[in-house]
């Protein structure tokens, strides 16, 4: 580490470095809602999106769209962290927990993968997504989820960065062993906490 | 699968400024001399380190514009008026200073010589910096495949590497460029004039029979667009890779 190299005129702009213990080293808050995706953005109708929960699980699940709206619902309120290194306060969303979707199936593995419309998976110690941490969610700010920031409904994993927060999910594999998705298999940190900055492998 | 090699953190480098050129009003290239740089594959980005003098530090990330076998690392810089690091790169910085970079990143919006499909490249604005990063790398092979380049820019003053495009399409039979000014153009041209379309995707880029593998990067508003005009003349979901910055409809961020 070479922490001593000054950048010579550089004074920064300190507005972006959000209130005390609300942004993890390395990010900047926006009041944006910047999208990165890595292909097209699928369109899935919803009449035939589902949302299904299989795998290590004693009852597999699998939930249409309307019997998905009828689950019962939290409104939480998060901040994200991107690892391209923005941060938005204040995010509200709401959805389902996976605490109530993993009970309902029962359970009985040690991690999760969620897997999505466009082939993208991320993958999750079952730990890090239980005790109200984690959620699908089909509502943000008010309004149904735009495509563009993962509609119908994403994955919400707000103490994680938000690339664990799968766009377009569809369902979770609960798994016995940890199996990297997309972009942990494309050289990003396997777990992903800002506030040890686990951008990338070996971080 | 999951990769057999140790997971080895990717250090931060002192990557001293050896040369800088303006490219554009807006943006501006710079020349780096990094030590033991690994090495990196056409597509891939940086994150850049900036410290003050109180310690207090910013970072962001930005795409390499040079081919993975140039002897310097070149990053191209777009100033966002309202940005925090971007001015400081596209303005202050001076040959001889140092500052601290992180690198390479990403591992999918790459492309490697060994894929053979015609390639096919699509850029709003500064979305050309990975982009041409692949040109420059297709330009060193002796059997290269077909590419096509699609550039959507604002105006002529904003084409970024505009010389250098012209040089390696007189040259190269094989690398075709369609430009197109959103805002303004000159009086002579000729070419496109508006914001990318079905129309000008089907003309500029290989026809659905010929597999093109599809590089598509810029704001997210020309990306969104794009990807979904693509979709829809057919080409697969899984031959598009795209890369997006900004928040929606605007510049910013990267």
């Amino acid at each position: 580490m070479s922490d001593r190299i000054i950048s010579r005129g550089f004074l920064g702009r300190r507005r972006d470095a959000g209130p005390p213990g609300r942004v993890p080293p390395g990010q900047y808050v926006t009041p944006d809602f910047p999208v990165l995706s890595a292909g097209p953005t699928p369109r899935t109708p919803l009449d035939r999106w589902t949302f299904e929960v299989r795998g290590n699980v004693m009852r597999p699940q699998r939930w249409s769209w309307a019997e998905f709206q009828a689950l019962p619902r939290d409104e939480v309120k998060a901040d994200i962290h991107c690892v391209t290194k923005w941060s938005k306060l204040d995010t509200q969303w709401r959805g389902v927990s996976l605490d109530f979707l993993l009970e309902t199936v029962e359970a009985k593995g040690e991690f999760v993968v969620a897997f999505c419309d466009g082939g993208y998976t991320t993958n999750l110690p079952l730990a890090d997504v239980v005790g109200g941490k984690a959620w699908v969610v089909d509502e943000y700010g008010g309004s149904p989820l735009d495509a563009e920031h993962g509609g119908p409904a994403r994955l919400l994993v707000p103490h994680l960065y938000f690339w664990k927060s799968a766009k377009w999910v569809r369902g979770l594999e609960i798994t016995m062993d940890d199996q990297p998705g997309f972009w942990e298999e494309a050289g990003y940190h396997n777990r992903g906490d800002p506030w040890k900055e686990e951008r990338y492998r070996g971080d | 699968m999951p990769s057999s090699a140790p997971a080895r953190r990717i250090e931060w480098r002192a990557a001293r400024v050896i040369e800088t050129r303006d490219e554009t009003p807006h943006a501006r290239t710079l020349v780096l001399d990094v030590p033991e740089w690994p090495g990196h594959h056409a597509g891939q980005h940086v994150d850049v380190r900036l410290t003050a003098e109180d310690g207090y530090q910013a970072e962001r990330s930005y795409s390499i514009a040079s081919a993975p076998s140039s002897r310097y690392l070149e990053l191209t810089i777009e100033r966002l008026d309202d940005g925090e690091v971007s001015p400081y790169l596209a303005d202050v910085v001076q040959p001889g200073d140092v500052f601290e970079l992180r690198g390479p990143i990403g591992g999918y919006f790459i492309w490697l010589p060994q894929l053979r499909r015609p390639l096919a490249l699509i850029a709003g604005g500064s979305g050309i910096v990975p982009l041409m990063a692949m040109l420059r790398l297709r330009a060193m092979l002796d059997d290269a495949p077909s590419a096509h380049l699609l550039y959507s820019v604002r105006s002529p003053e904003d084409v970024i590497y505009g010389a250098e495009i012209e040089r390696l399409a007189a040259s190269d039979a094989r690398l075709s460029v369609a430009c197109t000014f959103t805002r303004r153009h000159a009086p002579d041209w000729n070419g496109y004039t508006r914001r990318i379309d079905r129309m000008m995707l089907e003309e500029a880029i290989p026809a659905l029979g010929e597999s093109p593998l599809i590089y598509v990067c810029g704001p997210t508003s020309m990306v969104e667009l794009a990807a979904t005009e693509l979709v829809a003349i057919g080409h697969p979901p899984a031959a598009i890779r795209t890369e997006r910055f900004g928040p929606s409809g605007t510049n910013g961020n990267r």
